[in-house]
Formats: structure tokens, C-alpha cells, sequence
């Protein structure tokens, strides 16, 4: 006979509830879990979050460093920004330069990497080659392009030996913008080349026997098989690609300081001028944000555009 | 028992630890760390500031200085991303050109106080020229530690190798003008060799072309700071005459062209006499000359640039280290410094002073370049918000360094663009 307690449940049942351990198997596996992130998760907040939050707070505000004022000025900095008559211009560099990486980049990172996919002696040796600069430091690299590229540097050295009187590279708006994307792309293009070397030899090659069956040639193979093979590598490398773009800093700030003219100043760098440079971090903030938005919903569309541009996604 | 023990042995312990503890605490609170930011990594730079800093710590056992060397290029970026951080040194270098903001910011320590309690320190001695852009309402809020005129750095060999009259001998002659210096590098630029380099302007730093302008008596805003001028006639023809020298007469290296002076590679270039250090030695050496800038058509001129340092205000020890400042800035280490920068004390402005300190220069050169200099200079430009102002106006003047530009266009554009700023 079992016994019935006063608020009715049985005893046996109470018992049984009472002596369920804290440290169920779930809590454990869910604590192990919470430990194995933990470190990510404490740099992401220490590194990214917090400062992400100090960077809005700051964009509401008027920051003079040299007199120790920190003034709450509201939406100030914002309507500053719409109404700043250099942002036009430097948001048109900006777009610019990201559009010319990123297909400089991505086409040349899948020619090399069509072209390096092969079974050739000494194959090895290419890709190592054309992987190194990735590895190389960034200001070193474009210190060196920077005496290659002056008016008296090498570049125009070698083309004046071919009869060709280069221009002054980094003196003139269009070129200065092309060269500052060259050196860009020769600086990262192995990145991308060894991703999709990676991808195309992931490709199963009987696709390619059956279309040689079928007669198709290889441009058709190509274009038929291979680019949406690859296609979640390209999704992949298009976003890396144009975030990175938006970032870039070292290479306007050795090679043309954003000159000539506003023609190389680029959001990060006009951002770096009006924080550190003109002092105005509260403006400089404003800017950080502008950036963020525009990463953010940049690569919110890329990622929306898979499911209609990328064809086979794992 | 044994706990009881263990009791008695830790308060005996702690007893006898307890007044060095103290004692301890009490030295770490009077001791005083001062920090200093310069722009200068030169070991015999370094070598004298430690010694005036451990003279100063035989009068003030507690304070100890340290120099902190940040890169030239990006100095008052670090500077100021210290002070942004919290972390603010004791004390700073700072450019002539950031004189305006640093002292009516506030962040400044008034010093004329201190200097003036200073024994023997004489602050009336030090001219008002030199002091006028570091002060405000009457006090002196950083002291003009470098006050260096700009000359030209003449390389007589590759002058003379081009069948040139040396600017030595146009001195002589009366004839050392602008046009004639500019004739003499056109016709010495040649063989892979330039004529004259305006050092460190490359066409960014638009205000060391001041060593130029001033001979037209050029400046780019009104003595109030408050109107642009760029696009006034003076400024026009300098420009004029500048543009020319590049374009049509090639003495001047064109944009993105990189040529040393003291490499021996241009007849010469116009920069400050500290430069003297760089010059060759042995097999590399040439026979050099350091003369006065030429006469422009507004007749005679010089030019100074100034470097000067700060207490800042926020330093929980500002006092010590305004005291620190006078005793390196006094007579007697403003004598020792002089021999890296150029004082504007007076009773260090005559040859025989300056000879001891530098010898690389001869009595003439010393006394055409530096003492009449620092005596009738005026400072390289500089106003609030300087680091805008100069980002502005060098974006607007690369349209100005093409072979086609339309001189007086481009510096209207100038003025349209940083008057709201001025």
C-alpha cells in the first residue's frame, strides 16, 4: 500500500524526484560546451561586442581629445554625415576600388587557379609561388611597390626600356586608383587561388567524362559544370573579398595617403584622418558605424542571392 | 597546539615585515615617473637627454625620467591616441604646427610661473618671436626647445661640374636671388642628377614650400588666422614661379620622384641646419656650403621651424614636471642641447657659442644662416585644426602639380575649400 502525502503526491514518486542529481548528463555536456567557447566567446565580447558598443556611444558624441572634453551631442555627428561634402567622393573611391578588386581578384584567383589545377611536373613549385605573397608582410609589400611605382621607379624604368614612357603612377586619379588595386590583388589573389584550386579539384570528374561523351566542348564543360560546381566558393571568396575590401587601410596609407586629390581616400581612411589625424573621434565614429551598416547589409544581400546564384551548396 | 604555533609565528612575521612593508608603501608613493614623447631615436640625442634626467634625479632623488621615441611619421597620431587611451605622457614634443591647438586646448601646463621661480633660469632672455606661438594671454604654456632656421645645402661639386657659379660666390656678387638659384639647378639638374630639393615637402607637406613663398611674401592666411590667402597675388607668382621651376625648367624634382641631397644626388636642397648631420663622410663626402635662402622679390627673409615641449595639465605629477622641464631648459642645458637644437636664448645666439656646439659649421655660416636667422625668422605656418587644414589644402594642390595646371584656379579652389575651416 502506498502512502499518499499531504499535498497528494505519492511518496515513492517524491523520493524519486528529490534524489535527481543537479549534474544531469545535459547540464554536463551543456557546461563542456559552454568552457570549449568560452575563450572565443570572451575575446568576441572583449574585442568586438564591447568596443562595438563604445564605438556607437562614442558616434554620439563630440570627443576632444586635447581638451578632455566629452560632450553628448545626440544625432549631431549623424546629420554631420549627410551632410558632409566629401563623403560623396569617398564613398564613390570606396565602391570603386571594391568593384575593381573584387573582379580583378576573382577573376585572376580562377584563371590561376584553372590554369594550376593540372598534373604537371613541377606544379607544386607554381603554386607555392604565387601563394607567397600572401604571407609576406603587407607593409613591406607595398613599401617595395611604392619605389616600383614612382615616376623614376622601377615600373617605368622597365617600360622605357621597351620604348614606352610610363605614367606617373601614383600621381595621377586613374592610375593611382588602378595601382593601388594591383597591388591589392597581387598581394591577397593566392588566397583565393588556393580556395578554389580546392574547389575544382572537388568536382567529380565523371560530370566531366559524361559531358565529353555528350560532345560538349570545354568552355561549355566549364560553364556548364565547373562554375556551379564552385559556385558556394565563389559565394564564399565574393564575401572575404569585398569585407576585405572595405577594409583597406595600409596600402592608401603608404602608397598615395589618399591623394591624389580625395581620388585613393577611402571610407577607412577618411575614417582614420578624421579620428586620429583631426582629432574628431566622435565624427570618426560616426563613420565606424557607416562602415559596419554597409558590411553588414552587403553581405546580408550576398548571402540572400545564394539561393538563386549558387547551384549546389552542401 | 601546533595551530597555536603556527599563530604565534605568523604575528611575529608579520610584526617584523609589517614597518618595512610600510616603509615600502611610503617610498613607491613619493617616487615620481616621468615620461616624455619625442620624435628623435638618435642615440646621442638619447645619451644627453639621460644625462640631464640623471643630473635632475641627483637634486630630486624620487624622479625618474624616461623618453619614450615615437616615429616622426606618425607622432602626433600616437600622441594623441595616448591621450585618447588615458594614457597621456608627463611630457611632449610638439610640432610647431600643432603649437595652436595644444595651447588653446587647455591640456597644457601654464610654465612661466615655474620658470620664472626657477634660479637662474632667465626666461627673458629667450626672444618674444620664438615664444609667440607657444603662448596665450601672456603665459607660456610650452618652452621652444628647437628653434632651427632653414638654409640651403649647396653640393659645390656637382655646381661646379656643371659650369655653375657656386651660391657662395652669387652671395659675394650680390646676385644670390631666386631666379638666379633656380638657373643654377636647372642647369646643374642633369645626368640623373636634380637641382633643388624643398626636403620632406614631396608634395604633401605644403608648408615647407614657406622657405620659397616668403621671398614673395606669400602666407597662406592673414596674421589673424581668420582669411585665406592663398589666391592673393604675392602667393600666385610664388606659386607661379615654383610650378615653373618643375615643370618648365626642371630644377625642382617632379611629383613621385625620389632624390637625396646627401646622397650626392642634387646640387641642393632647402632644409633645416640640424640636417648638417647627414652629411656624407669619406669616400661618399663632397665639398658642401650652407647658405641663407635667396632673396625674393619681396627682398630678404628666413625662416624658422620650431619644436617645443609640453607638461601636460591631466599628469598627476604636472609640477615635477614642469620643474623637470626648466631645469633641461636652463642656461646651462639649453648650452648642452644647442648642439642638436638650436636655442633661442640670446646669450647662446654668437659664434663663439655656437661654434662649440657646432662644429661642422664654419663662423660665416653660423652667422648668416643661423643667428640672423633665428633673429629675423618668421615660424613655419600653423593654425587650429592644423592637421585638417593641411589635409585640405594638399588635396586641393595636387591639381596644381601637373604640367598643365592653371595656377590661379587651383589655389581659389584652395581658398573655397578651407575658409570655412579657418
Amino acid at each position: 500500500m502506498s502512502t499518499v502525502a499531504a499535498n497528494g503526491t505519492p511518496a515513492k514518486e517524491r523520493k524519486v524526484a528529490r534524489k535527481r542529481p543537479f549534474w544531469t548528463m545535459e547540464r554536463r555536456d551543456s557546461l563542456a560546451g559552454y568552457l570549449f567557447i568560452a575563450p572565443q566567446l570572451a575575446g568576441i565580447i572583449t574585442f568586438v561586442l564591447i568596443p562595438l558598443g563604445l564605438v556607437f556611444w562614442y558616434s554620439m558624441h563630440e570627443w576632444n581629445v586635447l581638451g578632455a572634453r566629452f560632450n553628448y551631442v545626440g544625432s549631431r555627428n549623424y546629420e554631420q554625415l549627410l551632410s558632409d561634402p566629401a563623403l560623396l567622393e569617398v564613398l564613390g573611391a570606396t565602391g570603386i576600388f571594391s568593384a575593381g578588386l573584387v573582379v580583378f581578384n576573382l577573376s585572376l584567383a580562377l584563371l590561376l587557379a584553372v590554369l594550376l589545377d593540372q598534373k604537371l611536373k613541377g606544379i607544386t613549385v607554381y603554386r607555392t609561388l604565387f601563394f607567397s605573397p600572401v604571407v609576406v608582410s603587407l607593409v613591406a609589400w607595398t613599401i617595395v611597390w611604392r619605389f616600383l611605382l614612382q615616376n623614376n621607379g622601377g615600373i617605368n624604368s622597365i617600360l622605357l626600356l621597351t620604348g614606352v614612357e610610363g605614367p606617373n603612377w601614383l600621381r595621377n586619379p586613374t592610375t593611382a586608383m588602378i595601382s593601388v588595386i594591383v597591388v591589392q590583388v597581387f598581394k591577397n589573389v593566392g588566397l583565393n587561388m588556393v580556395l578554389f584550386l580546392a574547389a575544382l579539384q572537388g568536382v567529380p570528374r565523371e560530370l566531366y567524362e559524361a559531358a565529353r561523351v555528350d560532345g560538349a566542348p570545354r568552355f561549355k564543360q566549364f560553364r556548364r559544370i565547373t562554375l556551379p560546381m564552385i559556385s558556394p566558393t565563389i559565394l564564399l571568396t565574393s564575401i572575404i573579398t569585398i569585407v576585405g575590401s572595405l577594409q583597406v587601410f595600409a596600402q592608401i596609407a603608404v602608397l598615395t595617403q589618399g591623394g591624389p586629390g580625395m581620388s585613393t581616400t577611402v571610407l577607412v581612411y577618411y575614417l582614420y584622418q578624421q579620428a586620429f589625424q583631426f582629432h574628431r573621434f566622435g565624427y570618426g565614429s560616426t563613420l565606424s558605424i557607416l562602415l559596419f551598416v554597409i558590411v553588414a547589409v552587403l553581405t546580408f544581400v550576398q548571402w540572400q542571392m545564394r539561393r538563386r546564384l549558387v547551384f549546389y551548396e552542401r | 597546539m601546533k595551530r597555536f604555533a603556527y599563530l604565534k609565528s605568523a604575528t611575529a612575521a608579520l610584526a617584523v615585515a609589517a614597518p618595512v612593508l610600510f616603509s615600502g608603501a611610503a617610498l613607491a608613493q613619493d617616487a615620481v615617473n616621468l615620461r616624455m614623447t619625442i620624435w628623435s631615436a638618435n642615440e646621442a640625442h638619447l645619451n644627453l637627454f639621460n644625462e640631464i634626467a640623471a643630473d635632475f634625479k641627483k637634486e630630486h632623488p624620487n624622479v625618474t625620467v624616461t623618453y619614450d621615441s615615437l616615429p616622426f611619421d606618425t607622432y602626433m597620431t600616437t600622441l594623441t591616441t595616448q591621450i585618447a587611451g588615458g594614457n597621456a605622457p608627463d611630457l611632449a614634443w610638439i610640432f610647431e604646427t600643432g603649437a595652436a591647438d595644444f595651447v588653446s586646448s587647455g591640456a597644457l601646463y601654464p610654465l612661466t610661473e615655474t620658470f620664472e621661480a626657477t634660479e637662474g633660469y632667465n626666461l627673458g632672455e629667450v626672444s618674444e618671436g620664438a615664444t609667440a606661438i607657444w603662448q596665450q594671454d601672456g603665459t607660456l604654456y610650452a618652452y621652444p626647445f628647437s628653434t632651427s632656421p632653414f638654409g640651403i645645402f649647396v653640393n659645390n661639386d656637382l655646381i661646379r661640374a656643371a659650369g655653375q657659379t657656386t651660391p657662395a660666390e652669387l652671395i659675394a656678387a650680390g646676385e644670390w636671388t631666386w631666379d638666379k638659384a633656380m638657373e643654377v639647378a636647372a642647369a646643374s639638374a642633369k645626368d640623373g642628377k636634380a637641382g633643388l630639393i624643398v626636403r620632406d615637402f614631396n608634395y604633401q607637406m605644403w608648408q615647407n614650400l614657406a622657405s620659397i613663398w616668403r621671398g614673395w611674401g606669400a602666407a597662406p592666411w592673414s596674421q589673424d588666422g581668420a582669411t585665406c590667402t592663398f589666391a592673393e597675388q604675392p602667393m600666385v607668382e610664388a606659386m607661379t614661379f615654383i610650378h615653373d621651376a618643375i615643370f618648365d625648367k626642371h630644377a625642382m624634382p617632379g611629383p613621385g620622384e625620389d632624390v637625396d641631397f646627401f646622397a650626392g644626388n642634387a646640387a641642393m636642397t632647402i632644409t633645416q641646419i640640424s640636417r648638417a648631420s647627414l652629411l656624407p663622410k669619406g669616400e661618399d663626402a663632397f665639398e658642401w656650403d650652407l647658405v641663407p635662402l635667396p632673396q625674393g622679390p619681396a627682398g630678404e627673409y628666413a625662416l624658422i621651424g620650431q619644436a617645443g615641449i609640453g607638461v601636460f595639465q591631466s599628469g598627476k605629477n604636472a609640477e615635477t614636471a614642469a620643474q623637470f622641464l626648466a631645469f633641461m631648459t636652463n642656461p646651462a642645458n639649453s648650452a648642452k642641447l644647442a648642439q642638436f637644437f638650436p636655442s633661442a636664448r640670446q646669450s647662446l645666439l654668437n659664434v663663439a657659442a655656437l661654434s662649440k656646439t657646432n662644429p661642422l659649421l664654419s663662423p660665416e655660416q653660423l652667422e648668416t644662416v643661423v643667428i640672423k636667422g633665428i633673429a629675423t625668422g618668421t615660424v613655419i605656418p600653423g593654425h587650429t585644426d592644423f592637421a585638417q587644414i593641411q589635409q585640405t589644402v594638399r588635396a586641393e594642390l595636387d591639381a596644381l602639380w601637373r604640367p598643365d595646371a592653371d595656377v590661379k584656379a587651383v589655389l581659389e579652389s584652395v581658398c573655397s575649400r578651407i575658409s570655412p575651416l579657418l
